[in-house]
C-alpha cells in the first residue's frame, strides 16, 4: 500500500514545541502565518516581530528571520526594518497589552503612516503573561486580577475596538476581525492574514487583522467555555467583519 | 577646503558621509537644525527620514534599521534623551550598531534650551535598567562634530554597540570654520546577524530576553566582554601644556575650550596651568589621567563642567587619592566663567606640596 502525507507541519514553523496553554489561540494564529507564508512562498524574505507577552518567544517558533520588540513597539520597530529592506515581508505579532496600551502611539502612528506591513493582533481581553489583569480590550464587568469586582467603565473606561480606530484612519488598506474558535472561523482568520501578506507583497500599504483569541488560564473558563464565552460575549462588544478594504479584488 | 558650518548641520552632513541613509528623530530644541537638515537631504541622496511621534517611536525605528544592518542614526536634546533610555537599553542589550546624538539643554524637567551637560551620568552610567555602556564621544568643535561623527558610525559597526555623541547645546548651535573629508568612502562591515531574510541561510533572530537559566548571564558577560575590548583598544582625549603643569583644568565641549583660553593666558603670566580635554568619555582616559596625577611637580585637578560635577566623580575614581581633585561647574545653560575658573586656578597653584 502507498502511503500518502496529506497532512504536515509547515516548512516555516520550527519543530520546538510552543509553551502555549491549552485553548489558547496563539498556537493557532502562528500555524495559520506558517501556513500563507508557505503558500506564498515567502519564507526567505520575512521578518517577523515578536511582541512582549505571551507570545514573547514566538521566535523559536518560525523559522524566518526574527525580531524582538520592546513593550508596545512593535509599531515603529517595523517601520524601521521595512524602510530599511523594502524587499523584505515585515508583519508585527502582539497581545492587546502590547498594542492597544503601551504601544498605542505606535500602533497608530505605523498605521496612520500606512507603512507596508503587516500587524496581526491578537485580542484576548487580559493580559495573559502577568497573569490576568485588565487590558484595554477588557469587557465591562469582566473580572480580571486588576479588576475583581469586574471591570467598571466609570474607573477604567470603556473596551477599546482596535479595528474600528485603525480603520477610521485613511492609510490603513485592509483591516478585519476574526476569531478562532471553529474550523470554519480558523479558515476565515487564515484568508485575512493571507489577504493581508498579500497585499503588502503588492506594496498596497497598511494591513491589520485583529483575532479575538481564548484565555482559558486567566478567564478561569475551559476551553470549550472560552470559545463559547468569545462567541456570546466578546463578539457581541467586539464584532468581526471587514471593517476596511481598499482592494476587494484581491482574495 | 573650510566652510563656515553650524555644529548641528556638521554632524548632519557627516552622518551622510558615513553613509547614514536611515534617520529617524523628533525636533526638540536645541538640536532642531537637525531634522531639518535631514528632512531635507535624506531626500537627496535617497535615504530615509521619518519625524517619529516621539522620541520613543524613534529610537525604537533606529532599533528595526539597526537589525537589518544599516547604518542609522537618531538625534536628540536632554528630555528627549531621557525618553530614549528605555530603547537605548534594548540596542546595547541586542549589540545593534547605531549613532545617537545628545545635544544637551539644561534640566532637569523641562529645563530650558540653553546648553549645558547635565546629562553626563546618563551617558557614562546607563540611564537605562541594566549592566551596559555605549560609547561615548564629546566634541568641543565644529569640526569635531564632523569626525567624532563619522567616527562613531565606524566604531559603532566595529564593536556592535550604540555610539553616543555627547555635546552641549552651545556646539550644536556655533557656527566655525570647518571640513568634511573629501572622497571618504565608508568602511562597509560585514553583518551576518542582520535580519535580510533567511535566504540560503538559518535564520537570524535579534533578541535581548533568554528566559532560560543563564541566558540573560551569559549576553551580559558577552557584554562586559566587548567593554573590557572597547576600553583596551580605543580612548580619545587631548592634552594641551599638561607636561609640566602644577594644575590640570579637566572638561570637555564648551568648558573645554574655555579652561584651554585660560591655560594659554596664564601661561603667559608664567603659571603652570594645562588643560586636559576629554574626548571619550567612555572608555574615560583613567590610566592618562593617573600617570599625569604621578607627576611630582602636580598639585591637583580642577574639573570644570556645565554641570552638578557630574564627570568630577569619573576624574576621582582615575587618579584615586594621588592627587586632590577640585571643581567648579555652573547649571542650567550657565557657562562656568574665566574670572572663577582663574580664582580656582590660582587657590590651587597657592598650595604649598
Amino acid at each position: 500500500m502507498e502511503l500518502k502525507l496529506i497532512f504536515d507541519k509547515p516548512k516555516t514553523m520550527t519543530d520546538a514545541k510552543t509553551h502555549y496553554c491549552p485553548g489558547c489561540g496563539h498556537g493557532v494564529v502562528h500555524r495559520l502565518i506558517a501556513e500563507v507564508i508557505d503558500e506564498l512562498g515567502i519564507r526567505e524574505r520575512t521578518v517577523g516581530i515578536a511582541p512582549v507577552g505571551c507570545a514573547v518567544n514566538a521566535y523559536e517558533y518560525w523559522d524566518i528571520d526574527m525580531c524582538e520588540a520592546a513593550h508596545g513597539r512593535v509599531g515603529a520597530v517595523a517601520t524601521g526594518i521595512k524602510r530599511s529592506r523594502p524587499e523584505l515581508i515585515v508583519f508585527g505579532y502582539q497581545g492587546d497589552g502590547d498594542l492597544a496600551a503601551i504601544g498605542l502611539a505606535e500602533t497608530l502612528h505605523a498605521a496612520n503612516r500606512g507603512e507596508n506591513i503587516t500587524i496581526i493582533f491578537i485580542n484576548n481581553a487580559t493580559y495573559g503573561m502577568t497573569g490576568g489583569q485588565t487590558a484595554p480590550t477588557t469587557l465591562p464587568g469582566q473580572i480580571t486580577r486588576t479588576s475583581p469586582n469586574g471591570r467598571d467603565p466609570s474607573n477604567e473606561g470603556y473596551p477599546m475596538r482596535i479595528a474600528e480606530m485603525i480603520a477610521f484612519l485613511e492609510a490603513p488598506v485592509y483591516v478585519e476581525r476574526t476569531e478562532v474558535t471553529s474550523t470554519e472561523t480558523i479558515f476565515k482568520t487564515k484568508q485575512a492574514i493571507k489577504k493581508a501578506f498579500k497585499l503588502q507583497m503588492e506594496n498596497k500599504g497598511y494591513t491589520f487583522v485583529e483575532i479575538l483569541s481564548g484565555c482559558p488560564n486567566e478567564w478561569h473558563l475551559n476551553p470549550v467555555e472560552a470559545n463559547k464565552w468569545i462567541e456570546s460575549e466578546m463578539t457581541k462588544f467586539f464584532p468581526l467583519g471587514v471593517y476596511k478594504d481598499k482592494y476587494p479584488n484581491i482574495k | 577646503m573650510k566652510q563656515f558650518v553650524k555644529g548641528n548641520d556638521a554632524l548632519s552632513e557627516a552622518a551622510i558621509i558615513a553613509g547614514c541613509r536611515h534617520y529617524f528623530g523628533y525636533p526638540i530644541t536645541p538640536q532642531n537644525e537637525i531634522t531639518a537638515y535631514m528632512a531635507r537631504r535624506m531626500k537627496e541622496v535617497g535615504g530615509v527620514f521619518i519625524q517619529a511621534e516621539s522620541e520613543t517611536a524613534a529610537i525604537n525605528m533606529v532599533f528595526g534599521a539597526a537589525a537589518t544592518g544599516v547604518r542609522t542614526m537618531t538625534t536628540t536634546s536632554s528630555p528627549g534623551f531621557s525618553l530614549m533610555q528605555e530603547g537605548v537599553s534594548y540596542l546595547a542589550a541586542g549589540h545593534l550598531p547605531c549613532v545617537i546624538a545628545n545635544i544637551m539643554r539644561g534640566g532637569p524637567g523641562l529645563g530650558n534650551i540653553a546648553g549645558a551637560q547635565g546629562d553626563y551620568f546618563q551617558a557614562v552610567k546607563g540611564g537605562g535598567h541594566g549592566d551596559y555602556k555605549l560609547i561615548v564621544l564629546t566634541p568641543a568643535y565644529v569640526q569635531e562634530m564632523i569626525d567624532f561623527t563619522i567616527l562613531g558610525f565606524d566604531l559603532a559597526d566595529k564593536y556592535l554597540i550604540p555610539v553616543l555623541i555627547l555635546v552641549d547645546g552651545i556646539v550644536g548651535q556655533m557656527v566655525e570654520p570647518a571640513e568634511f573629508p573629501q572622497n571618504y568612502v565608508p568602511k562597509v562591515y560585514d553583518k551576518p546577524w542582520a535580519l535580510t531574510g533567511a535566504k540560503g541561510r538559518p535564520k537570524n533572530v535579534v533578541r535581548t530576553l533568554w528566559l532560560d537559566d543563564n541566558g540573560v548571564e551569559l549576553n551580559n558577560i558577552r557584554l562586559q566582554q566587548k567593554y573590557a575590548r572597547i576600553k583596551a583598544e580605543f580612548v580619545m582625549y587631548e592634552e594641551y601644556m599638561t607636561e609640566d603643569a602644577e594644575v590640570i583644568l579637566v572638561a570637555y565641549g564648551t568648558p573645554a575650550r574655555i579652561c584651554k583660553a585660560i591655560t594659554k593666558k596664564m601661561r603667559e603670566e608664567g603659571r603652570k596651568v594645562g588643560t586636559f580635554r576629554i574626548q571619550s568619555a567612555f572608555p574615560f582616559p583613567e590610566y592618562r589621567l593617573m600617570e599625569l596625577a604621578l607627576q611630582k611637580h602636580l598639585k591637583g585637578f580642577l574639573v570644570v563642567e556645565m554641570s552638578a560635577g557630574q564627570m568630577v566623580e569619573d576624574v576621582r575614581l582615575s587618579v584615586k587619592d594621588y592627587k586632590p581633585v577640585y571643581f567648579y561647574g555652573r547649571m542650567g545653560g550657565a557657562l562656568p566663567e574665566e574670572k572663577s575658573i582663574v580664582e580656582h586656578t590660582l587657590e590651587i597653584l597657592r598650595i604649598k606640596v
